[in-house]
């Protein structure tokens, strides 16, 4: 170092170099791999692989459904996390509870529970089958399966900043004359946006990798209910490494992009509102 | 606008925050609210407010009885504690907001909101700052900020809920004042609510004294200082030297010493509590003399204009702290050192039978600071 610095934290340097090589070995290396392997294709080849008719619309699923389910979580997810704070009823704590139980069930296991309902057999989908809507074996199906693991990200992202809200600017809102629906859409919402918006990226990134309890629900109807991880694995299996890895790293830009734009957001409502300058 | 409170009683599970208490706030007046916390002030402030039911009584706004009213309704300014700026929005949109949330059809026009907004910081004298978020001023700027936005909706009462206790000493001292120019300014009808018992002193036209639920005295700052109505109160409004003793010989006598000269009006026998301030004792040195309390003195203080002698109490009132402020002058003319064993003669005692009216616990007067 040119100069010496006096910070009150000792060990930067060697924190950070910590930091950065365990990255590297956990995260950046593998996926360098990923993009190395896919580049053995060659353009063209990569090119073909990439956008296969069927590859496109797993895609389209994909990364639709995810969006979609992301934001349905984010809407009930946060009602959730509401009636989780703000009021008291017997078995919340179960309740409290149940919301992890996405995070920790197998997803296999969740894959067939939800098939078991939806199937049109099933308790739920012999229900739904009489009107028209069919849920096992459609993307309707994978996206009720992205709901599923999304939940639990946005409950618990926004959950603690709800507690630390005080109600006193709830209070200080009515006190100024807002209605209840002025003071949350003007007082309370801004303030869980920042954490909203990171439970939203979330839910989406967990749903657009998602493979296990997809997989069962989906049928995997060619062009119809194929996710991506399904093409993938599909390549794997078939001992065709460079074009799993070609879609992979397809899957990867995409993502990293959508998160990037997320955060993006995220520090434009930070900035706007002044907690960063 | 007047405000009235009518026999409000609340109750937060078993605690009883309000007792039956009835109060008047005349049109126009600063009243304080003072006393030691948990003592029920804030609940009071807030059920004016709406912001908290009562379990019994009537609030009456100008005669017209505002208990079933919504918070919404009452045109009451509240301005809290921690001020409850909203941190997302800018000075000017945090004052801008009671205008904005109204009907659209009394909605005033966006440039009628700007004239109002920059006339309310021009007020609270920070039309500088209009643009920054609240996490960007001071504690003092943010309380002035909080009251301009309570202003904005033209409420008929102020009501402020501690309004300077978050702050440090010498920002509080000139927001006091501050706020006291600001009231003969605008007249509003206001309320605030402290423990500090030099802030009451100092703003207020009337202080209202409470303590466990209850209204001990009502009176401006001068008549609750000179004539506290009880122990409780004159324990809480400036420092106290306490005498426990009995009546003997028509004079108040501690564990055997006569205390004063003085005649006292009360039966022989009766068991009271003594007050002074302590500007009121005077040290005596002889040690022939035989009225005054033992005491030995344990510190002499003499930094300021007056000196604060501390004395440990000896023989009937040992293990007890007392306090007396002479000038520096007398110490010198007295000479008195640490160590020395003296007597503490009252030239003013305040006394109370003990038992009547809620005597504080020996030695714990409320000292909240």
């Amino acid at each position: 170092m040119a100069s010496r610095s006096n910070r009150v934290l000792p060990g930067f340097g060697l924190s950070l170099g910590y930091t950065l090589v365990y990255l590297s070995l956990i995260v950046l290396i593998p996926l360098a791999a990923v993009f190395v392997k896919s580049s053995s294709l060659g353009f063209e080849q990569f090119w073909n692989v990439v956008t296969a008719p069927t590859v496109v619309a797993s895609y389209k699923l994909s990364f639709g459904a995810s969006l979609l389910a992301a934001s349905i979580n984010a809407v009930f997810g946060l009602m959730l996390a509401w009636a989780l704070v703000r009021y008291s009823f017997p078995g919340k704590r179960l309740v409290d509870a149940l919301v992890d139980l996405p995070f920790a069930l197998p997803t296999a296991v969740a894959g067939i529970a939800l098939t078991a309902l939806y199937a049109p057999n099933g308790w739920v989908g012999q229900h739904l089958e009489p009107l028209g809507i069919k849920v096992a074996f459609t993307p309707l199906g994978v996206l009720v399966a992205l709901i599923f693991i999304g939940l639990p990200f946005v409950v618990r992202t926004v959950q603690p900043i709800l507690e630390d809200l005080d109600t006193e600017y709830e209070e200080a809102a009515v006190s100024l004359g807002a209605n209840r629906w002025q003071a949350f859409r003007h007082v309370v919402f801004p303030t869980l946006m920042p954490a909203l918006l990171t439970g939203f990226a979330m839910a989406f990134a967990r749903a657009v990798g998602e493979y296990g309890s997809v997989i069962f629900i989906a049928g995997n109807i060619p062009m119809v209910s194929e996710i991506t991880p399904l093409m993938i694995i599909t390549k794997l299996e078939q001992y065709d490494y460079a074009g799993a890895t070609a879609i992979a790293v397809v899957m990867l830009v995409f993502s990293f992009t959508l998160l990037l734009a997320i955060n993006g957001l995220q520090a434009w409502t930070a900035k706007r509102t002044g907690r960063e300058r | 606008m007047s405000i009235q409170v009518r026999n409000i009683r609340k109750q937060f599970g078993g605690f009883t925050a309000l007792k039956d208490v009835s109060l008047d706030f005349p049109t126009g007046e600063l009243v304080a609210l003072l006393g030691p916390s948990g003592c029920g002030k804030t609940t009071l402030l807030r059920i004016i407010a709406g912001l908290e039911s009562a379990d019994g009584g009537q609030v009456l706004l100008d005669g017209a009885d505002a208990s079933d009213t919504h918070v919404r309704e009452r045109q009451v300014g509240f301005v809290f504690q921690h001020y409850a700026l909203f941190r997302h929005m800018t000075v000017f949109d945090n004052v801008a907001f009671g205008m904005r949330m109204k009907p659209r059809a009394q909605r005033p026009s966006e440039a009628a909101i700007k004239a109002k907004v920059t006339e309310l910081l021009k007020l609270v004298q920070l039309d500088w700052i209009a643009d920054r978020f609240p996490s960007q001023l001071s504690g003092g700027q943010r309380q002035r900020i909080a009251l301009a936005r309570a202003l904005a909706v033209e409420p008929r009462v102020l009501l402020l809920d501690e309004p300077f206790g978050a702050l440090d000493a010498k920002v509080r001292k000139e927001l006091r004042r501050w706020l006291r120019r600001l009231h003969d300014e605008l007249h509003i009808t206001s309320i605030f609510v402290t423990h500090d018992q030099e802030e009451a002193l100092e703003v207020a036209d009337r202080v209202v004294l409470m303590d466990h639920g209850k209204v001990e005295q009502v009176g401006t700052p001068e008549e609750v200082y000179r004539h506290p109505a009880s122990p409780f109160v004159y324990g809480f409004l400036g420092s106290v030297n306490l005498f426990h003793g009995r009546v003997e010989n028509e004079a108040v006598h501690v564990g055997g010493e006569r205390l004063s000269a003085d005649k006292v009006a009360l039966d022989a026998g009766s068991e009271v509590v003594a007050f002074a301030r302590p500007h009121e004792l005077n040290i005596v040195v002889s040690p022939e003399d035989a009225s005054g309390v033992p005491a030995r003195i344990s510190r002499i203080l003499s930094f300021g204009v007056t000196a604060r002698v501390e004395l440990d109490g000896l023989n009937g009132s040992s293990g007890q702290i007392f306090e007396v402020e002479m000038t520096r002058e007398e110490v010198g003319q007295l000479g008195l050192h640490e160590g020395q064993a003296v007597r503490l003669v009252p030239s003013r005692l305040s006394i109370f039978e003990r038992g009547v009216t809620g005597v504080p616990a020996p030695a714990a007067p409320n000292w909240e600071i």
